[in-house]
């Protein structure tokens, strides 16, 4: 929380998922007993983060890929392709934590359910990007990406598709400054 | 002067305006906020890393919590959460906790909240749980938030919030009696979508929300986030104004808002009640909609009676008239959503018998006031499902893994059609028990 995650360039493997992708989805309620603000317990969401995706949707086209691979922690993809209402469901902010501590700097999706979207955006964890192209149904689970975030511009370097991202708009600021926090201390609305 | 909704006309005086549109961002004054044993622990976690060890929340009477989602369950960690909140409560004087193991424990949040007095119109109540819309039944703006936001507001009472576009759906008609509110939501959300909604209030109106109770209000509100809604709402009535001034202990002044003449609603759905018909949301998504007559016969190895959305008194009315005096096919699990309720059901009567004796005669299992396997839990949650089994459940949410096993088949219902499901051991239109 208020660090920089709005970096020039994100880049990284990607991985796939598809519609609807739910908060339970994303980390099952059997592990919000962690507390978040605990960091040993932050990093324990890593290893559980997209548990309950069914096994199909995993990592598409093809599915069944596992999302971590190499760490039981951290995942070694680091931007996540969606389709439409990601994020939907519950209000917990454990979803964009998991995704997070998993090591995911960026998500780009048709569109957000906007409880999930607000939490991504005011704790500073990620960068929820849309795109009105679907990308889950053209980007490949493993491709290389590189999102230049001033340009709003993702270009898929395994196939050498370029596509245009909708701009952050009003939130751009607070996930500029790194989250709620941050922003609200630059505009002096809470003293440091 | 221009026209206003509901929704936009709270939201324009919680921000110091005189008016606003939708899309605007504007920065509110929060008048409750309310966690959960789930989320505030994080929520504490942000407030003290950003304000201090020694910071004292914006205003205590405004702060509300209930520990209700992992109660009942050995869970060490679980259970380390509710200290959390006690430790918190004792450190900042707070006056509205309730706690387990004490006569003010509750149970489920979103119910308890009008019942112990915190819910009133015109009003904005914050919550960190994706269902705190269920209070928009008493027209007031009440919307879910992450920990990040809940902690800001812990400290500053205050939080930006975008106006939703508004939706109207307009209920014409007197609900038939094989028919609840949970009938008419289900349809809504399979008629737009569970992302239908999205970043968009929805207003219920008509003479056939007004002819309904608070509680059944309450059920359609709920699952307005269920189609992505930021906000469900219903502009105050006689109706509303009885219950909130029957339990505004602390007779706090509100004021009753409604939507102008002329306000501009991006989209308008009318439904006659009498038309409609019992549905179901199959697996795995609230809007996956089907009406009962088109699924009845489908097996079953669980059905569930309980939480916000089902495990108040007019739901175990409804359920108890079917079930009276007859024996449940399959695991029935019954959970009364506050303590209150749960007290009620050992005192109301059909006939001769208590709501409670009905259920236990009929073979149920009863647990205590909870949200227990509506968000399925740790493994020894009442009701969980620790199976791939096929449950009928009055809750609110059946994405994948919803009650506990990622493989389990959940169908959305309301308690008519759940108890009439329970008694065959199959999906059943409530239809063949109640005329």
């Amino acid at each position: 929380m208020g660090r920089i995650i709005l970096t020039p360039i994100i880049t990284g493997k990607a991985f796939v998922l598809g519609d609807n992708i739910d908060t339970d989805q994303i980390i099952p309620a059997q592990y919000l007993t962690f507390n978040p603000s605990i960091p040993a317990e932050y990093k324990q969401f890593g290893k559980y983060a997209l548990s309950s995706v069914p096994p199909s949707q995993a990592g598409l086209p093809q599915g069944h890929v596992p999302f971590h691979t190499t760490d039981e922690f951290v995942s070694d993809y680091t931007i996540v392709i969606a389709g439409k209402n990601f994020g939907c469901g519950s209000s917990r902010e454990h979803a964009p934590i998991a995704l997070d501590a998993a090591g995911i700097k960026a998500i780009v999706a048709e569109f957000y359910a906007r409880i999930f979207f607000r939490n991504a955006v005011n704790g500073g964890y990620l960068v929820p990007f849309m795109c009105k192209t679907r990308l889950c149904d053209a980007v490949c689970t493993g491709d290389v990406l590189e999102i230049d975030t001033a340009a709003a511009i993702l270009r898929n370097k395994t196939t050498g598709e370029e596509y245009r991202l909708e701009p952050l708009g009003e939130v751009g600021p607070i996930i500029d400054a790194g989250g709620l926090f941050s922003y609200a201390r630059q505009q002096g609305m809470i003293k440091t | 002067m221009t026209a206003m909704t509901l929704s936009e006309k709270i939201l324009a005086k919680h921000a110091g305006k005189p008016f606003v549109r939708p899309g605007d961002n504007v920065w509110c004054n929060i008048d409750i906020l309310m966690t959960h044993d789930v989320c505030g622990p994080g929520t504490i976690g942000v407030f003290h890393k950003q304000f201090g060890r020694d910071a004292k929340v914006w205003d205590k009477n405004k702060v509300v919590i209930i520990p209700d989602h992992y109660i009942f369950t050995a869970d060490v960690m679980a259970n380390r959460n509710v200290d959390t909140l006690r430790q918190f409560v004792r450190e900042q004087n707070l006056p509205h906790f309730y706690d387990v193991g004490t006569d003010r424990y509750k149970g489920v949040c979103h119910i308890a909240l009008p019942e112990e007095g915190h819910t009133r119109p015109g009003e904005i109540l914050l919550g960190t749980d994706s269902h705190t819309c269920t209070a928009g039944a008493f027209g007031e703006f009440a919307t879910g938030i992450g920990n990040t936001e809940a902690g800001f507001v812990l400290g500053t009472g205050k939080l930006w919030l975008s106006v939703p576009a508004t939706m109207r759906f307009v209920f014409q008609g007197n609900l038939p009696p094989y028919l609840m509110a949970k009938d008419l939501i289900l349809a809504v959300i399979g008629d737009i979508g569970c992302d239908g909604a999205t970043y968009r209030a929805m207003e219920f109106d008509g003479d056939g929300v007004y002819a309904l109770d608070m509680e059944e209000r309450m059920t359609l509100c709920n699952m307005a986030i269920e189609a992505g809604g930021k906000n469900g709402i219903i502009a105050p009535d006689r109706v509303t104004l009885g219950y909130v001034d029957a339990r505004n202990k602390s007779k706090i002044a509100y004021e009753v808002v409604k939507s102008d003449p002329g306000a501009t609603f991006m989209v308008e759905k009318v439904y006659d009640v009498t038309k409609m018909q019992p549905v179901v949301a199959k697996p795995h998504s609230p809007d996956n909609k089907a009406p009962v007559r088109e699924v009845q016969g489908t097996k079953l190895d669980r059905a569930y009676i309980g939480s916000c959305t089902g495990g108040k008194m007019g739901d175990f009315r409804g359920a108890a008239k079917i079930l009276d005096g007859k024996t449940v096919r399959i695991d029935t699990f019954v959970v009364p959503a506050t303590s209150e309720i749960a007290r009620q059901l050992k005192t109301e009567r059909i006939g001769s018998r208590t709501l409670e004796e009905i259920f236990l005669a009929a073979g149920a299992k009863m647990g205590e006031p909870s949200c227990a396997a509506c968000l399925g839990g740790p493994a020894d949650t009442f009701g969980r499902l620790n199976e791939p089994m096929s449950c009928i459940s009055t809750t609110n949410r059946n994405f994948p893994g919803r009650m506990g096993h990622k493989q389990a088949q959940v169908y959305l219902a309301s308690p008519l059609t759940v108890a009439a499901s329970a008694l065959t051991g199959t999906i059943t239109d409530p239809r063949d028990f109640v005329g």
